[in-house]
């Protein structure tokens, strides 16, 4: 508007003292202060001598190999792919009820949603583990422990995966089913053929992340009580540790969950700035 | 003469305590292209949705080519295949391409093979002028592009009669054209079609007839020159009046407000 030497900065108020810049850049610097300060205490304050002898112990560590990986990794990587396609199924049929036209089922599907979703999935181990062979004597769980587990994992993961799927739905815009059953498609047909299809984007990167969760959750398994040959990363590294008195393994088998669970956390941050992109 | 091809009774249509359709009756010949005018709110698009059944309506009944489409036990999914629709916000599948768009439904609803479902599809975009936009995405084209692959998707079923829910409401206005050329093109060959639009100069030029609805009746129904030209009745004399100068109304508004306010 006017020129640089224009005579408006009477107008300003006076400045006094530093500007917002000066502000910013002082309290960040006091931030990083603190931050370095902190890591140094916690550095030089812990022993480390002593936690390298409990957690770090090559000769240890080298014992859990291959086991860790052919036996536990894989036992664990089971249990999760199980519950992972139990819960999906369940958790589609759970969507479908809650959106339904009928009453009761819209009602079961919420009930069931409330009830397993707010119980802890520990809970749900114990009682698949316990009640189950109580009330219906004689009678075993398809599978044996890997049965039990993708139940379990999968009654949990369904109460998630069900309001997912819900929310995935109801974001494809209401003229889709409209155009969809102008054409002749029936309700079902258009779901399958026309919404889901769509909504599978939506959803793919929550649905990631129940993944990384359920197998975190796997680790309960060792409630139900499981062979030697059915145990998982947690399992098997308590059993290890208790048997050398040494944490090593714990650490180790810790280490194995990361090498699972990082590499999807970056699947998932990729497919949702993929479907970012999507939507422009 | 055989039964008209839509044919609507003592139509009512309901939303909770506000009465949209209060007692319709409203009969298409074949091949008779109908423009269903009126003031928002006036229950025209309602009326339109009731024909296919997208909106159940409350009392009265609809006959499709024949065919009762408000019988409780009437396999309506059969019925909808004869009835294409073409929506004000297209909804078009974005997860499809232009192409797959036209031969999806065809497979699923019609279990055409893939080959007869391609040609009928190729043969329709053709039709609505985009062959050479067979193979790209709804989101890449235009908004009037849009439409026509919309029209071509409903046509592809072919089906004996149309429904237009303001088909050009939503398009950039140098884009009317191209879709109101298409729909020309339908009703000089024959097609049955319905038509809820505010384009008046299609209403005139292609209807045969002009039906102008006001509070959830039909307030007029005659030849196009009748009701646009020369209207019988104060209400559609007032409609029209607004639609060709919505400045002028806009003002008279203002001012009323502001009476309104300061008394």
């Amino acid at each position: 508007m006017t020129g640089p030497d224009a005579p408006d900065t009477a107008l300003q108020p006076k400045k006094k003292g530093l500007t917002r810049r000066q502000k910013r850049s002082l309290s960040r610097g006091a931030q990083y202060v603190v931050f370095v300060a902190a890591v140094i205490a916690f550095a030089v304050a812990a022993d480390w001598d002593r936690l390298a002898n409990q957690f770090a112990q090559a000769d240890i560590a080298e014992q859990m190999f291959p086991e860790v990986i052919t036996l536990a990794l894989k036992n664990t990587v089971l249990y999760t792919l199980s519950g992972f396609a139990v819960g999906l199924v369940l958790g589609m049929v759970i969507a479908l009820m809650r959106l339904s036209s009928v009453g009761p089922y819209r009602w079961l599907a919420g009930v069931y949603i409330e009830i397993f979703r707010g119980l802890p999935a520990l809970l749900i181990f114990i009682f698949i583990g316990v009640a189950v062979p109580l009330a219906f004597p004689g009678t075993e769980i398809v599978g044996g422990t890997y049965g039990k587990v993708a139940l379990a994992l999968g009654l949990v993961a369904a109460a998630y995966m069900a309001e997912t799927f819900r929310a995935g739905i109801q974001a494809i815009p209401k003229g889709q089913m409209e155009a969809a059953r102008s054409l002749g498609f029936s309700h079902a047909r258009a779901m399958i053929s026309i919404i889901l299809p769509q909504s599978f984007r939506v959803i793919l990167p929550p649905l990631t992340n129940e993944l990384v969760l359920l197998f975190k959750d796997s680790s309960l398994v060792l409630f139900l009580g499981v062979t030697l040959e059915e145990r998982e990363l947690s399992k098997f590294g308590r059993d290890l540790a208790s048997q050398t008195a040494n944490s090593t393994p714990i650490l180790v088998a810790g280490l194995c969950y990361l090498l699972v669970t990082i590499p999807l956390g970056f699947v998932v941050r990729r497919m949702e700035a993929k479907a970012q992109e999507a939507v422009k | 003469m055989s039964r008209p091809e839509i044919e609507i009774r003592d139509l009512h249509k309901s939303f909770g305590d506000n009465q949209v359709l209060r007692g319709i009756d409203l009969e298409i010949g074949q091949g008779e292209v109908v423009c269903v005018i009126g003031p928002s709110g006036s229950g025209k698009s309602t009326l339109l949705r009731c024909v296919n059944l997208l909106e159940e309506p409350t009392k009265g009944q609809v006959y499709v080519g024949g065919t009762e489409v408000t019988d409780p036990d009437v396999d309506i999914d059969a019925v909808r295949r004869r009835i294409g629709m073409v929506f004000q916000q297209f909804n078009l599948f974005p997860h499809l391409t232009v192409t797959e768009n036209l031969t999806l439904p065809q497979r699923r609803v019609l279990r055409r093979d893939k080959a007869e479902a391609a040609r009928v599809a190729a043969e329709n975009l053709a039709r609505v002028g985009l062959a050479e936009k067979a193979d790209a995405y709804p989101s890449s084209l235009s908004g009037g592009q849009q439409q026509r692959v919309a029209i071509a998707r409903a046509l592809a079923m072919g089906p004996e009669v149309m429904l237009f829910d303001e088909p050009t409401s939503a398009l950039d206005p140098e884009l009317v054209g191209d879709v109101l050329a298409v729909m020309r093109m339908l009703a000089q060959e024959g097609m049955t079609m319905m038509v809820v639009t505010h384009e008046m100069t299609f209403a005139r030029e292609v209807a045969d007839r002009v039906v102008f609805m006001d509070g959830g009746v039909i307030v007029e129904d005659g030849d196009p020159e009748q009701v646009i030209t020369r209207p019988a009745h104060e209400r559609t004399r007032h409609f029209l009046s607004r639609l060709l100068d919505p400045a002028m109304a806009d003002v008279e508004e203002e001012i009323s407000d502001q009476v309104g306010k300061s008394g």
